[in-house]
């Protein structure tokens, strides 16, 4: 590791990190620009009741300082109380969710990656044959599908009509409709970029030197060119977990998975403010993290990449 | 020098004729020596062919290509179903009619039914109705049209702000530069669907208590997303004209105009603007599908439209409440967008490989 490198990842750092401040930021003065008291839409409540739940939530101190109080509170893993489900705290049934969410999107993305490159390269090495048209002709339907569209037609067609699997998520195997409906876009994605990368690969010069060499085809395709195809996607990284985490709002309220998503548009039914805070802090970071470890990553992997 | 090039014998008379010497090779002519071209000749000279502009090329390039040339007559039908069809249709997407709920499309309710034998005329159910005896047709055709005008909008923003910003940017470069850039950076790494939803939480409260009747009828997803639009997405297209600009103000024919006094106002009317273009429409027609998708995306989440304006992402909502019985109430919105979605998709591709210099054989 070079200084230039170690430089590089120190500033992309402080960028990802002056970005989640600034989703905190954003997030806190919106909720707090929003006229309406998380209280007041509950009916009968004294004024005396309604103040007292503001000052145990700390909502009767100025703007500013209730921004720095919950700043220091998220620093320390505390993101208050949720008032949707009295009770319980913000990160209790953030960490509850997530890990229905990580599980789903974890095998989505992971299907997505695998699925992508393998039809990816298929479809480069059959260039202009049945089987890339095909898989072209199916990325291309498959990225102009929103992801409600995809989950609802597979609940209609798998769950519903021929009965197959499940429409539940707590049901035995209710979790493999959600995961390829998260999955499909992404992979589609992904087989798109793969499939311009290895094109590109493969009509590189230490490909044909490879090949003048009498390298066998399949050694050439693993051992030289698949490699250096990967690059593109590791980029993805980010924009997918962006992807599987916003889907998994609509995927897991189709599919009744009690996960990060359908507690995130319950707790915006339940006009729980803390929680919508929480969840979004959450979800950013994790976006953003993800989208950090990508270009890093993109660098390690390629040192002819300059760097930023 | 070469054999043509020498003088014939002319210079010689020259100077038996006393002249002054001249060297043969001097460039001082004698318009004695020329005769005029006969208007063959003249003709010889002309163009074969008109000069062809790099829009009219990338043009034929478009109209060469036959998937993006189908997706755009898709793309006009469907605007033309859409903007036109409403003004004729005996339903409006409000009316409700308790006896006609969840009827299946060309199905009649039994007061229909009735009608139809005492002889008078009932304009069928194209796409049956809804569980609140709404035709479903009139609905799906307004949600395509929420969903074209979210996107033919969201351009527009996109295109007013990217450029502005992006040629600012790129024009002034050095410190103003960097600055501007340090911020299209920030804004790119904010997770932009996130954003939308947090800011439709909030505005839903502002617009439900809103004087202004538009803002109450397009609802507080609708004016949120604009907003963020507004906000957000402008970043790659400002990007995008920046990088074009800075490249373009390196030029030679830039600095030769600023060298025989063009005003920068010329000078970015006439060489950035038009060098821009490219990657101006290139952006625009990406960014399309793409808010299609965010505004589904949170009409289905209930956060898009304000009942009783449909959208189509929150047909498809709705009709998961009666899935098993009625799948057509998510079969139509449900292609709807992604016929849309399909088609913005395909004219992308299309005007990029049209516009895209870089792609040019």
């Amino acid at each position: 590791m070079n200084a230039r490198f170690l430089s590089y990842l120190v500033k992309r750092l402080l960028m990802a990190l002056l970005t989640i401040f600034l989703v905190i930021a954003i997030t806190f003065f919106v909720m707090h620009a929003i006229p309406a008291s998380p209280f007041s839409s509950e009916k009968a409540k004294s004024d005396a009741v309604i103040a007292a739940l503001e000052a145990k939530y700390g909502f009767d101190k100025p703007v500013p300082v209730q921004f720095m109080n919950y700043l220091w509170n998220i620093l320390h893993g505390d993101f208050g109380l949720s008032t949707g489900w009295v009770g319980n705290t913000v990160i209790d049934l953030i960490i509850g969710g997530f890990s229905y969410s990580a599980r789903i999107g974890f095998t989505a993305g992971l299907i997505a990656i695998v699925m992508g490159v393998v039809l990816g390269s298929v479809a480069a090495l059959q260039r202009g044959r049945f089987a890339d048209k095909i898989i072209q002709v199916i990325t291309t339907a498959l990225v102009s599908m929103p992801s409600f569209v995809m989950a609802t037609l597979l609940l209609l067609v798998f769950a519903l009509q021929l009965g197959w699997l499940p429409s539940m998520g707590n049901q035995p195997g209710g979790l493999i409709l959600p995961v390829i409906s998260l999955s499909l876009y992404p992979m589609a994605y992904v087989t798109k970029l793969q499939r311009s990368s290895m094109l590109d690969v493969l009509g590189q010069d230490y490909i044909r030197t490879a090949r003048a060499k009498g390298v066998k085809n399949s050694k050439v395709i693993f051992k030289h060119a698949l490699k250096n195809t990967l690059t593109p996607v590791i980029t993805y990284a980010g924009p997918m977990m962006a992807y599987i985490l916003t889907g998994s709002m609509v995927v897991e309220n189709i599919f009744s998975v009690p996960g990060l998503g359908r507690l995130f548009t319950n707790s915006m039914l339940r006009t729980d403010y803390m929680m919508i805070m929480g969840v979004t802090i959450f979800l950013a970071t994790m976006i953003i993290l993800m989208n950090f470890i990508g270009d890093i990553l993109y660098k390690v992997v390629d040192p002819r990449i300059e760097l930023g | 020098m070469s054999e043509a090039k020498k003088p014939t014998n002319a210079p010689l008379n020259l100077r038996k004729e006393g002249k002054p010497f001249k060297n043969p090779l001097s460039l001082q002519i004698d318009p004695a020596l020329f005769e005029k071209a006969s208007d063959e000749e003249k003709a010889q000279q002309v163009t074969m062919r008109e000069s062809v502009s790099f829009m009219r090329d990338a043009m034929r390039r478009l109209r060469r290509n036959h998937i993006a040339m189908a997706s755009l007559c898709v793309i006009l039908l469907i605007a033309l179903i859409a903007f036109v069809v409403p003004t004729f249709y005996p339903y409006t997407y409000t009316k409700q009619d308790v006896s006609a709920q969840n009827l299946a499309p060309f199905q009649y309710s039994a007061k229909e039914q009735a009608k139809i034998d005492r002889g008078q005329d009932v304009f069928p159910h194209i796409m049956g109705t809804d569980a609140l005896g709404r035709d479903y047709a009139i609905r799906v055709i307004y949600g395509t049209r929420i969903s074209l005008l979210v996107g033919i909008f969201s351009a527009l923003i996109v295109i007013i702000i990217g450029i502005i910003y992006g040629a600012i940017s790129g024009y002034f470069g050095g410190k103003v530069d960097m600055i501007m850039m340090r911020i299209v950076d920030i804004i790119y790494s904010l997770p932009d669907v996130l954003i939308v939803i947090l800011l439709s939480v909030a505005i839903k409260d502002w617009v439900s208590t809103s004087k202004s009747e538009l803002i109450a009828r397009l609802g507080a997803g609708m004016v949120s997303i604009f907003i963020v639009f507004g906000l957000l997405y402008w970043v790659s297209m400002a990007r995008q004209v920046r990088g074009q600009i800075l490249s373009i103000k390196e030029q030679e024919y830039v600095l030769a105009s600023r060298a025989i006094g063009a005003s920068p106002a010329r000078i970015i009317r006439k060489h950035m603007i038009p060098n821009c273009v490219s990657v101006i429409i290139i952006i625009a027609a990406m960014q399309i599908p793409s808010a299609i998708f965010t505004e589904s995306f949170l009409s289905f989440l209930g956060l898009g439209v304000s009942i009783p304006m449909p959208s189509l992402g929150s047909l498809a909502s709705d009709a998961r409440t009666g899935l098993r019985s009625y799948p057509w109430q998510l079969i139509f919105p449900a292609l709807s967008i992604f016929l849309i979605v399909l088609s913005f998709n395909l004219l992308g591709n299309g005007l990029r490989d049209a516009f895209d210099p870089k792609l040019r054989s």
